[in-house]
């Protein structure tokens, strides 16, 4: 018997309520809060037994139309490119700053999405950060830390 | 009564006022568009400016910013599926896929002519009931707060995907496990954090919002590529068409605009229900209302789909005014902002502000009304510069979405866990739609995770435990018994159609 990937996501979403509930369990209420009608517990493990319940029904329920995916159409390189460019960007905003690791981040996404139009990919990067942080920064005074342009003098 | 609606008219039309909102309505409808900048913080960022001036003007100023803010929210909703609050999540269900059939500026005219009839509905059962309304929303307890929660997430999880209301629920679930998470509101227990301080505070609205919706869609549209059914989308997003709405599209809106409006208003005067759960109600019960051959069309650019969310989110801010003004008792964070700066005035409202200041109680109900059409004559020609966006080759737009959608989240909390937060989310989310697990009933039941949590607390406390108080009440009696009808309907059809 073959098993659908929608089953195989609500089993997941089985163990999830589960390892929600033992979570739950772990929660140190105050010791006068421990026989109360309602405490920090009490909603988690409504939601628990819930997710619990919600998943055994889809899984012992008939399937109608389970979701057919064709895996060959799909571009997981670039995706996975994406969320990894999107992840080391994640990892240099606050050392490199949001200048210079957003112009570089908007750049490479660019490029590894296939465009060499370079007049435009440089215009939509560094420029328009730069006007981004102008407009954020200049006009409507919220503060974005950037170790690289406060070295250049450029901001305080 | 009309004394003080001359005097409220005098005041909202001088020439500085109008100019106050003309500005409020271009500066709030520009950073409503801007990611994770929504009302609240438009209006914020307002405060001290509104100092230098006269309360009306301060106010009338904050209202523009406030009407602007919403239509600008609405804009980044249809155009690139990132909702910046809540309550215009449930303008991209139909506002999007119609942008990406090329109807993009049809899609921003309808949300700015649903907004503005809703609007002025509002602002004329304001106008004339606002007193009155303020006893039907102290006479909501917990328990009918609680059971409208409820009916609210059974309803969008019912109507959000054909056939799929178990996967439905269990995006329920998931939302309201992920708002769990962080601090408990009363005993400030920390839950779910595993120990991590990040998590202390919970998870922003904001980065759910964009990881499941913004994030997931640009990633979404990378992965299916190459899939050949989605060539033809991507050919129509250069065309993006007029702003023009033929005689059908207008007589659905015109259907739609009337019942939303009353609906988003009543929703809007309860404290703490809002615009959110008034636009996702008001999807569910316009579902309702048309023939089978629209109610296929919901999701995928229905005109019924977009111009009753937008109808009556913008119903409900005004509607949410009855209890700030008559009442003192804001409504929502955008009207607890507005109290902080009414209060910084040296005015206190309540019952007795329309008798002790009337020019401002009616000064802000008049400018209301006038900013909606300022932002309705400023908005509709800006429309097909604005629905431009979306011809923007997807190389760009993509990691411009990627772009938004991280800063959205850096100008909130300026540390980078959120940031992989976001993109743990955003690949789960885009896993999950790819096998139809609908994300908007994850959206509603995270922003009512708390609310639901506080009025189901209040309630077992005020009954001891017991869960009699489902039905002591008639009204809670009542609105469970419409979410029992949405359940029983729902598995009525899955056994009929087996």
């Amino acid at each position: 018997m073959r098993i659908s990937i929608d089953k195989i996501i609500s089993l997941l979403f089985f163990v999830l309520s589960v390892f929600y509930l033992y979570q739950t369990y772990q929660i140190q209420v105050f010791s006068f809060d421990e026989h109360a009608p309602f405490n920090a517990k009490t909603f988690p493990t409504f939601l628990a037994y819930f997710g619990m319940f919600l998943s055994v029904l889809f899984l012992v329920l008939p399937e109608k139309n389970p979701t057919k995916i064709d895996h060959k159409v799909l571009d997981y390189k670039s995706v996975s490119f994406l969320i990894f460019i999107t992840v080391v960007y994640g990892f240099v905003i606050l050392k490199a700053g949001f200048f210079l690791s957003t112009s570089l981040f908007l750049f490479f996404s660019y490029y590894f999405l296939g465009e060499r139009r370079w007049k435009w990919m440089f215009l939509l990067s560094f420029p328009f950060v730069a006007l981004f942080m102008y407009l954020l920064h200049g006009l409507l005074d919220i503060y974005l830390r950037d170790p690289f342009l406060k070295m250049l003098g450029i901001i305080g | 009564m009309i004394e003080g609606i001359l005097i409220g008219l005098q005041t909202a039309l001088s020439l500085k006022n109008i100019l106050m909102v003309m500005m409020g309505c271009f500066f709030g409808t520009i950073i409503g568009m801007l990611p994770g900048l929504g009302p609240m913080t438009a209006i914020a960022l307002m405060i001290p400016i509104t100092y230098g001036f006269e309360p009306a003007t301060g106010l009338i100023l904050m209202a523009g910013v406030y009407y602007g803010a919403v239509f600008g929210g609405s804009t980044s909703s249809i155009l690139i599926n990132a909702p910046g609050v809540p309550g215009t999540v449930a303008t991209a269900f139909d506002g999007y896929p119609m942008a990406q059939q090329g109807k993009a500026g049809k899609a921003l005219a309808i949300a700015a002519y649903s907004s503005f009839a809703g609007g002025t509905i509002s602002a004329i059962f304001l106008l004339f009931a606002a007193p009155s309304l303020s006893k039907v929303s102290l006479a909501f307890r917990s328990p009918d707060y609680f059971a409208l929660m409820v009916l609210g997430l059974t309803a969008v999880s019912a109507f959000s995907s054909k056939g799929q209301f178990l996967k439905a629920m269990m995006m329920v679930i998931l939302g309201l496990m992920l708002a769990t998470v962080g601090q408990d509101s009363l005993s400030d227990i920390t839950r779910f954090t595993f120990n991590n301080m990040n998590l202390t505070d919970g998870i922003s609205f904001v980065l759910v919002v964009m990881a499941t919706f913004a994030m997931s869609e640009a990633l979404t549209i990378i992965l299916k590529g190459k899939d050949p059914s989605r060539a033809t989308e991507q050919i129509s997003l250069s065309q993006l068409g007029s702003i023009r709405l033929d005689k059908e599209e207008r007589n659905k809106m015109l259907k739609s605009i009337p019942r939303s409006s009353v609906l988003g208003f009543l929703i809007g005067v309860l404290p703490g229900a809002g615009a959110t759960i008034a636009s996702f109600l008001a999807y569910g019960m316009e579902r309702n209302y048309v023939n089978e051959e629209e109610k296929q069309k919901f999701g995928k650019g229905s005109v019924h789909g977009l111009a009753a969310p937008e109808t009556a989110n913008n119903a409900a801010c005004s509607g949410s005014f009855v209890p700030l003004l008559t009442l003192g008792i804001p409504g929502s964070g955008t009207t607890a902002v507005m109290l902080g700066a009414l209060l910084g005035f040296g005015i206190q409202p309540g019952p007795r502000l329309y008798m002790t200041n009337p020019e401002i109680f009616w000064s802000v109900i008049m400018s209301m009304y006038i900013g909606m059409v300022i932002l309705l004559i400023l908005n509709l020609p800006l429309i097909p510069y604005i629905a431009r966006v979306l011809a923007t080759p997807k190389n760009f737009l993509i990691p411009l979405i990627l772009f938004f959608s991280v800063t959205g989240i850096y100008l909130m909390s300026f540390n980078n866990f959120d940031i992989f937060l976001m993109i743990g989310i955003a690949v789960v989310a885009t896993f999950l739609r790819l096998y139809n697990f609908p994300m908007p009933p994850l959206i509603l039941a995270f922003v009512l995770g708390a609310l639901m949590e506080e009025n189901l607390r209040r309630s077992l406390l005020i009954s001891d435990g017991s869960f009699n108080f489902l039905w002591d009440r008639p009204l809670t009696a009542i609105i469970l018994a419409f979410t029992i009808a949405i359940i029983s309907w729902q598995a009525f059809k899955s056994f009929k159609n087996k």
